[in-house]
């Protein structure tokens, strides 16, 4: 590869040709702050925060995009480079909702540790603020507050490159500008999916959940109501971050006390129910392989791919499994079975679930979603809402004592936890599909193919002679890029698809900052924990087996259809 | 006494624009013609030669441009002219285009041989919707009488942002998306309409090549200024008697072309300044009106010649009160896309008007220049960059004008 040498503030440093300033800098130990830019994802120099003087150059360059050139002189920190950079961050806040204590991002907010940085102590600008300020509360996902964005256009690039949904885009023009949904409408408007990787890319509090943390406040406050809470898998190897643990650290036992002390009458597992959507999903990839059934099958577990694939590829409606995701599965026993076993009024029942996810908020209020006779999952809390949480209750996070899971939706497998993890909820499936079609113990329960933050992962397995092709995929753009691969006659068995980025450990709930290194650590926390675990099989799941025997009969049932599966709906692009 | 020297517009008023033929009988595509004969690298060598600058304002070679482009190995190459004529005070392009559209058609037909390119687009400001048919029926006419070889052109319309002007920015106007910049490189040359090798230049450019060709690049860089040489089509406007235009070599000062050819000021009164370029051009002041029109000499007074556009202004006018609606013009012209363009404009405004209204204080001017001088070396395109330019030459040049307005302030508190 082509090399070049240049200097950047006198250290002489030698790179591959066409790379940024930015990142030239960073070989030489020189920090460029930048505002809008996101690595892969939004390089754009609209923020001019990370102006650099390049000898022979009238204006300042953008580090960010320039790239470097042999012979180049690049000066980082000059009165003119300095000037700049504070006079935009002035700009933009006297254009900022800068109301810092009461907002969501508080001491997680990349202008203000900007503005700390760059010593910004004024703002020398008293004028009007952009347009009026529009709250977009439309979705049950979402909250978009136009007086807090500063247009550094990351929303846009992560909603159209990485998950080509293109929700929103910049409406109007100059001090007007304002991103949003075609014509200025509610997200709620637009094939908005409701993945949150906005919020995730926002840089502030543009974009955030909808929180419900009073609503649950209040659930576990009223000595009428019995609170039930799950925790997804995802949820356990990122939730730490929020208290000084490395992404990744599995903190599973301090969670679940956390849950037990904010008052929440019984804490059992996502997991339970991600066994049990593979004994169904499992078995009804066993019936359409064995007795000719639309194939490829494809995985239902994120709201957000199934409300994408509703919107922009229904053609796939008869592929989709019709399994409920472990969510909304746990939702239903939770007002039925789990209700009957402790002799509850189902009517009394709290039903709240922690999620990486801020999909999953919509997915609880679809109106399919009352097989119980009531809305199944009352609350969804993101991973980032129940830290909040037990920061609000003063609880040591770090240093709680750990604790189990409460019976009978407690017990999981290591097959159950990877459903956190692109590829997961494939692996898990062809550990129980395998064993249940060829009555064989595998060899080794590890499929590494199917793993991993590739875009799209393949696959063929040996099932007793029969070659079986999988394939899975990760972000909408890569879902997007499978499926058409299928429309053009590639052929696949069984197809896993997650919305977000690296599956569920990257989900829009989850802590801020989360990043493609933070996703691998978080994925390596998951499939730490899959190793740890006595049982990795969900079939093997003693108190799956048990609810089988004692409440649903058998997987595919007349209960199971009744509760755990449900059906899809075309929505318009428009 | 300072005259005209009509290159570009030497067809001006001399034939019918919808006759091709009458374009023909005065030596029309006879350069294209002698083009085709020539080599691609000659003809890229002849106007690299005769120095043509580009006319839309930021004075790159054009020969250079038209190089590069051919040097980059691509299957698909394209010629855009900039036809979005958006200053103020500015129709030199609109001229060309209505008045002699083969000669535009002639020149990209040209660079498209040159670089290898057989596709062109022109794209025209949204405001001259009577110019399309002008231009489709020539490029239809030469088309059919087979002048063009296997060139072709398409007519683009902008939806009318002063943005578009901007190269990057009318390239993604172009392919149908949001008119913003983007940051350079890639440079068009290089990645250009659909991401392919393009050369972008204004008609004044296009339009100056076949007298090029057809007379050698030694006759046209001895044309006005050596390092700028040529013609140039300026537009008189304000409160000067001519308000008119007029194709001048380029060594041409500033007070012939407004004393001169422009007849002088208006009624009697006194000159008080003029804006070259259009609104993104600096004002210049009585003491600098020598300064030739050429491009670095107009830099070195720290102003620009931009599109060529004189707006005169008289000693009556309140230069404070110019210099707002100049600023209210970017405010409503900035796309949004980098924060200091897109707040600044709106700030600059602001604080002239309240200086304006007589609530200025001395902090407000310092700030301007602040803001303004962050703005010119920091704002993505040139828009940006441009929109401070107008505000700090009045501030350098008339800063009495702002300080008595500052001090009307004091009086009413």
């Amino acid at each position: 590869m082509e090399t070049v040498e240049l200097l950047i503030d006198n250290i002489p440093i030698k790179v591959p040709a066409g790379t940024t300033i930015l990142k030239a800098a960073e070989e030489a130990g020189v920090h460029i702050p930048t505002l809008c830019y996101l690595e892969d994802i939004n390089e754009i120099g609209a923020c001019r925060i990370c102006v650099v003087e390049v000898e022979g150059y009238s204006t300042l360059a953008a580090a960010c995009v320039m790239p470097v050139h042999q012979g180049m002189v690049v000066k980082t920190n000059t009165p003119a480079v300095r000037a700049s950079r504070r006079m935009n961050l002035e700009l933009i806040l006297s254009d900022h909702d800068s109301d810092c204590p009461t907002c969501i991002r508080n001491g997680n907010c990349e202008l203000q540790t900007l503005c700390e940085e760059l010593n910004v102590r004024n703002v020398r600008f008293e004028g009007t603020k952009k347009h009026e300020r529009i709250l977009d509360t439309s979705t049950p996902a979402l909250v978009r507050d136009t007086g807090k964005c500063i247009l550094c256009y990351r929303c846009v690039s992560v909603c159209d490159h990485v998950q080509g949904v293109d929700a929103i885009a910049a409406v109007n023009r100059g001090f007007e500008t304002t991103i949003a949904p075609a014509f200025n409408k509610g997200l709620i408007d637009v094939p908005c999916v409701e993945c949150g990787q906005c919020i995730l890319t926002c840089p502030v509090g543009a974009l955030y959940e909808k929180e419900c943390i009073d609503e649950v406040w209040t659930a576990i406050a009223d000595k009428e109501k019995f609170t039930v809470v799950q925790t997804a898998p995802a949820t356990r190897v990122s939730i730490g971050e929020e208290f000084g643990m490395e992404p990744g650290d599995i903190s599973t036992g301090q969670m679940v006390a956390a849950l037990r002390r904010l008052g929440f009458d019984a804490v059992m597992d996502t997991d339970f129910t991600a066994d049990l959507t593979i004994m169904e999903e499992g078995h009804e990839f066993i019936e359409r392989l064995t007795e000719g059934g639309v194939l490829p099958l494809i995985t239902s577990c994120s709201p957000g791919w199934v409300k994408y694939m509703e919107h922009f590829y229904p053609e796939f409606i008869p592929n989709m499994s019709t399994c409920k995701s472990p969510q909304q599965m746990f939702g239903a026993l939770a007002k039925t079975f789990y209700a009957e076993k402790i002799d509850l009024d189902p009517e009394k029942v709290v039903s709240v679930s922690i999620m990486p996810c801020t999909a999953k908020k919509y997915e609880a209020q679809r109106p399919e979603m009352r097989d119980s006779g009531y809305q199944d999952v009352d609350y969804v809390l993101t991973t980032r809402e129940l830290a909040r949480m037990i920061k609000e209750a003063g609880i040591d996070f770090k240093n709680l004592p750990e604790e189990d899971y409460d019976d009978p939706m407690g017990e999981s497998t290591g097959a159950a936890v990877i459903f956190g993890a692109t590829g997961g909820v494939m692996e898990a499936a062809l550990r129980t599909a395998y064993e249940v079609i060829t009555g064989k113990t595998l060899a080794s329960v590890d499929f590494h193919d199917v793993r991993g933050l590739e875009g799209i992962k393949e696959a063929t397995v040996d099932v007793d002679g029969t070659e079986v092709k999988v394939a899975v995929a990760h972000s909408l753009g890569h879902a997007r890029e499978l499926l058409e691969r299928v429309k053009a006659g590639s052929q696949y068995h069984f197809i896993e698809i997650m919305g977000c980025p690296g599956g569920c450990i990257g989900g829009g709930g989850q802590p801020i900052p989360t990043d493609t290194e933070i996703r691998d650590a978080r994925m390596k926390g998951i499939y730490e924990a899959d190793e740890a675990m006595a049982l990795r099989k969900s079939h093997d799941n003693p108190s799956i087996k048990a609810i089988y025997e004692e409440y649903l009969g058998k997987p595919l049932g007349d209960k199971s259809h009744h509760l755990l599966h449900t059906e899809y709906t075309e929505r318009s692009q428009y | 006494m300072v005259k005209e020297n009509r290159v570009v517009l030497r067809n001006h008023g001399e034939l019918d624009p919808l006759k091709i033929d009458e374009y023909i009988a005065r030596d029309g595509y006879n350069a294209l013609k002698k083009a085709f004969n020539m080599g691609q690298d000659d003809v890229i060598e002849e106007v690299k030669a005769s120095k043509l600058r580009g006319r839309g304002g930021a004075g790159f070679s054009c020969g250079l441009k038209w190089l590069f482009t051919k040097q980059v190995e691509a299957d698909q190459k394209y010629v855009v002219c900039n036809a979005d004529e958006g200053e103020p005070g500015t129709y030199k392009d609109r001229m060309i285009m209505q008045y002699d559209p083969h000669t535009l058609i002639e020149g990209m037909a040209i660079c498209g041989y040159a670089v290898g390119a057989d596709k062109g687009y022109i794209y025209c400001r949204g405001e001259y919707p009577y110019i399309l048919d002008i231009l489709n029926t020539a490029i239809g006419q030469a088309a059919e009488k087979g002048l063009l070889g296997d060139f072709s052109i398409e007519v683009r319309y902008g939806a009318g942002a002063y943005v578009c002007g901007e190269e990057t920015a009318l390239l993604a106007s172009l392919e149908g998306k949001r008119g913003e910049p983007s940051c350079k490189p890639p440079y068009p040359t290089v990645e250009g309409v659909w991401k392919k090798p393009t050369v972008v230049n204004n008609v004044e450019t296009f339009a100056s090549v076949p007298s090029i060709i057809n007379k050698g690049a030694e006759w046209y860089s001895s044309i006005g200024d050596p390092d700028y040489p040529g013609t140039k089509i300026l537009t008189l406007s304000g409160d000067v008697n001519n308000t008119t235009f007029f194709e001048v070599p380029t060594d041409t000062t500033l007070r012939e072309v407004i004393f001169g050819l422009g007849g002088g000021m208006k009624d009697g009164k006194a000159f008080k300044a003029a804006q070259v370029g259009g609104n993104s051009g600096a004002f210049v002041p009585e003491s600098l009106l020598d300064t030739p029109i050429a491009f670095d000499s107009m830099e070195s007074i720290s102003a620009t010649l931009g599109s060529g556009a004189v707006f005169v202004l008289d000693e009556t006018r309140d230069i404070v009160d110019v210099s707002c609606r100049v600023a209210g013009f970017f405010v409503h012209e900035s796309c949004g896309k980098c924060a200091p363009c897109r707040i600044g404009t709106t700030r600059i405004h602001e604080i002239i008007e309240r200086i304006g209204q007589g609530r200025g204080n001395a902090a407000d001017l310092v700030l301007l220049k602040d803001l303004g001088s962050v703005m010119a070396g920091s704002c993505l395109c040139g828009l940006g960059q441009a929109a401070p330019v107008p505000i700090l030459s009045v501030l350098k040049h008339f800063a009495e004008d702002y300080d008595a307005a500052i001090a009307r302030a004091g009086e009413v508190c």
